[in-house]
């Protein structure tokens, strides 16, 4: 069965970006444009993986992160942040409010690709 | 596997520049001694976001740029550097630099490399805290010698050093370690050794490449020397530069904390979260107008403006078709053919409705034309050292695309014109017992089918005298008994170019004829008025489209002329003792305790008239400019839409005549050009046939 990914960024372009490399790779893909819109998709259907922004207006990646985590059926989901902030604070930040995994903005497709492959298969 | 980037870039470039307007326009509403911080968060966003996406893209010379401005934004903004006027200059610069940078990449426009290091150089003497005294000089051409290639921009960090890479000629060991030392002295630096076995160095270092070169010179000869800017800046390593080969893979994923191999750490998640100060949160608080961007972007689709145009076209011979359907019926008895004359009725609506949403389509705000002069007038008043006050009203008046594109050119020139030579310089306005912060007024509204764009200032108005002077000078024909209305139309005449008339008075007159042809161009009108010591005002009025107006048809003879009903007040048959004889200025009318010049239609085009008579005929009161006058035919025909053919493409220019329609009957007809006529009345009287 395809696995869906919930891809939550501001950035159109990046956004774009992130579900044409994801669906090249035979994913299902959702967009999300911040964090609330993110949550709100979450809730509707349970996705295989959240891949997010942490720098976003309104609700941001990590606030995301916490809102999913409390949440039951995301407890065991695969979530990724992505940031250009590539500092070691925020990695223990996602770190601390569940994120599996972190991937730095800008990233090369495959390496999007791989990292992905390596948590959902 | 690898993706073709490129086409991604379009969304990348649409995305930037709105975040770059956004991001100037915030900064120029900016309160430098209490900026708000949503704002500071904004603009840091927005920088931010257009790092990324440079980044994904390899626009690594955006990146740099942007990098600079984040950093120090994000140092402003968590209260770790106060911000300054000259903050705000330096990030409204570096925005310039961004949009030259964005079009390099888009247009293949060119680039010039020296404002791009010179405002590097000004973020990061910024970022070290030194106010950039002239940070318009270009970097130093020794450095440019030392460095052919100049293939990166410097890339300085948060802590204001750059990282510099010098590759050494082939030299002795003991050179290379007495090089190393003096280096040291300058930063932090890391040897590497090149494939031929030449040595290398990476300096991290606040000093300038021309520090650095003349500390080289005490070693070897700085001409062997290759530096260059190391495109992968220290603080941000992992920001790596596509093609440079990375041994961090640029993600990671967290091992369990406790060993426990795959287990999710929710139960330490959720308490963490709890842990996390709320101020954190706050700090990327809710912004309503960022959502607003959100949900636009989603609801809106991008047209070619070609499909625009042709659904434009269509709906024109539509209502065409529609005004003859409503022509062949109106001959049909009603109570035979009520049922159709209902339908005909509906359609009617319907088609006006269809063509008003299909018009709208192409309005577009006048913020897209205003938005650009807060800028322009904040640098120009900077540069003049006067103070002006810049305000704009009527924002979300709609024009036509096309009418938009075209009046940016003639009102910037208004606008640069207005502070340059309108307000005057703040000792005088002090003196003159005016506030010494001038008003300048950009201002949009609809009035009948016009849209009225003024450029008003509180300056010293235009000076008269000079300007009849000048005129003389010109040879152009005036009198000082001239009206002031025509005396400040002067400056429109070709010529009329001003430079000693205007500098220091308030004359203006820089290619003002262009802006008065442009505007014409259009079809639209341009008004002064202006009093000396308090201010000058022009006033624009354009068509709101080109496309399609509301006419009223009237007949002289056998012909059928359209009056576009913007001009129209009212139309009436005077009774014999209002019409009198005025000597040398014709026939005049008099209509509501007003006399009114008389045009006769039938002089004017010589054609055979039903009624030379006035309390005959029909006239009809037209206005236009501020003036009245009475237009004399023989009967009105009807009110309709007409869909405006140009002459010009399809015959040739001529006067009197601002274009033609097609009737229902499928016959053509004239429409005409109210201001020509209007501006030709007075004239009238003297010679039949004006022109």
């Amino acid at each position: 069965m395809t696995k869906t990914i919930l891809a939550v960024d501001d950035s159109g372009s990046l956004r774009q970006m992130l579900s044409f490399s994801l669906k090249a790779a035979g994913y299902g893909v959702i967009e999300a444009i911040d964090g609330e819109d993110g949550l709100n998709k979450a809730k509707r259907q349970t996705v295989d993986l959240v891949l997010t922004d942490q720098n976003m207006p309104g609700m941001d990646g990590l606030s995301l992160i916490r809102a999913l985590r409390a949440m039951k059926n995301y407890q065991n989901v695969p979530i990724l942040m992505l940031t250009t902030e590539s500092g070691d604070d925020i990695k223990a930040m996602g770190r601390a409010a569940g994120a599996n995994g972190w991937l730095v903005k800008p990233f090369d497709p495959a390496r999007l690709t791989e990292v992905v492959k390596k948590l959902i298969g | 596997m690898t993706i073709d980037m490129s086409q991604f870039y379009q969304v990348f470039f649409d995305e930037a520049d709105e975040l770059l307007a956004e991001m100037e326009k915030l900064l120029l509403a900016l309160d430098v001694s209490a900026p708000d911080s949503e704002d500071l968060n904004a603009i840091f966003r927005a920088a931010h976001s257009i790092k990324g996406g440079a980044a994904t893209f390899a626009f690594t010379d955006i990146t740099e740029v942007t990098h600079m401005l984040e950093s120090l934004l994000d140092r402003i903004r968590k209260g770790e550097m106060g911000l300054t006027p000259e903050h705000v200059d330096a990030f409204l610069v570096a925005k310039d630099v961004l949009t030259m940078q964005m079009d390099g990449h888009h247009h293949g426009s060119s680039v010039d490399q020296a404002a791009v290091d010179s405002v590097c150089q000004r973020l990061k003497a910024l970022s070290q805290g030194i106010v950039a005294a002239a940070p318009t000089t270009v970097p130093n051409p020794p450095a440019a010698a030392a460095m052919p290639e100049a293939a990166a921009a410097p890339v300085v960090d948060a802590d204001g050093n750059c990282r510099f890479r010098i590759e050494l000629p082939d030299v002795p060991q003991k050179d290379v370690d007495a090089l190393a030392a003096e280096l040291g002295l300058l930063g932090t630096i890391v040897q590497e050794t090149l494939d031929d076995k030449r040595a290398a160095f990476i300096l991290t270092s606040g000093e300038s490449q021309d520090n650095i070169v003349a500390i080289c010179s005490f070693v070897l000869d700085p001409d062997d020397l290759k530096i260059t800017y190391d495109a992968a800046p220290a603080a941000a390593s992992a920001d790596t530069v596509p093609g440079t080969p990375a041994e961090d893979p640029g993600y990671g994923i967290f091992e369990p904390e406790n060993g426990s191999a795959a287990a999710p750490q929710v139960p330490t998640a959720a308490a963490d979260a709890a842990a996390v100060p709320a101020g954190e949160v706050k700090n990327y608080g809710r912004r309503a107008t960022d959502r607003e961007g959100g949900s636009q972007e989603s609801s809106s689709i991008r047209v070619s403006v070609e499909k625009v145009d042709q659904l434009i076209n269509l709906v024109g011979e539509l209502v065409i078709t529609q005004a003859m359907i409503e022509q062949r019926i109106a001959a049909l008895d009603p109570l035979h053919h009520e049922r159709l004359l209902n339908s005909a009725g509906q359609l009617a609506r319907n088609t006006r409705d269809l063509q008003e949403a299909v018009m709208s389509i192409r309005m577009m705000p006048m913020d897209y034309v205003f938005s650009r002069f807060p800028r322009m007038v904040r640098d120009l008043a900077a540069k003049l050292g006067k103070k002006v006050e810049f305000v704009t009203r009527g924002a979300a008046t709609e024009l036509d695309k096309g009418l938009i594109e075209r009046i940016v050119d003639p009102l910037t020139h208004l606008v640069r014109n207005s502070v340059d030579h309108g307000v005057e310089m703040p000792d005088r306005r002090t003196a003159s017992g005016k506030n010494e912060t001038g008003k300048l007024v950009l201002s949009a509204a609809h009035q009948g089918g016009n849209i009225v764009i003024e450029v008003s200032d509180d300056g010293g108005g235009l000076n008269r005298e000079r300007i009849l002077d000048k005129a003389r000078q010109q040879g152009l024909p005036v009198s000082d008994s001239m009206p002031d209305s025509d005396v400040w139309q002067l400056i429109f005449a070709p010529g009329f170019s001003t430079a000693e008339v205007v500098t220091d008075v308030s004359g203006r007159g820089v290619g003002m004829d262009v802006v008065k042809r442009n505007i014409t161009a259009m079809g639209g009108t341009v008004d002064i008025r202006s009093i000396p010591g308090t201010g000058t005002t022009i006033a624009i009025s354009l068509p709101l489209t080109l496309a399609i107006l509301d006419g009223m048809s009237v007949r002289v003879g056998e012909e059928i002329y359209i009056l576009p009903l913007g001009y129209v007040i009212e139309s009436l048959q005077p009774a014999a003792v209002d019409v009198k004889e005025v000597a040398g200025q014709g026939r005049v009318v008099k209509v509501r305790e007003e006399y009114l010049p008389l045009i006769p239609l039938h002089q004017i085009f010589a054609i055979d008239p039903q009624f030379e008579d006035p309390s005959q005929g029909i006239i009809v009161i037209l206005e236009t400019e501020g003036k009245k006058a009475a237009l004399l035919v023989d009967s009105l025909v009807g009110q309709q839409q007409v869909v405006v053919k140009n002459l010009e493409t399809n015959f040739r220019k001529v006067a009197g005549i601002s274009g033609a329609t097609i009737l229902g009957d499928g016959g053509v007809s004239l429409i005409l050009d109210v201001s020509a006529l209007l501006r030709s009345s007075r004239q009238l009287a003297a010679d039949p046939v004006f022109f």
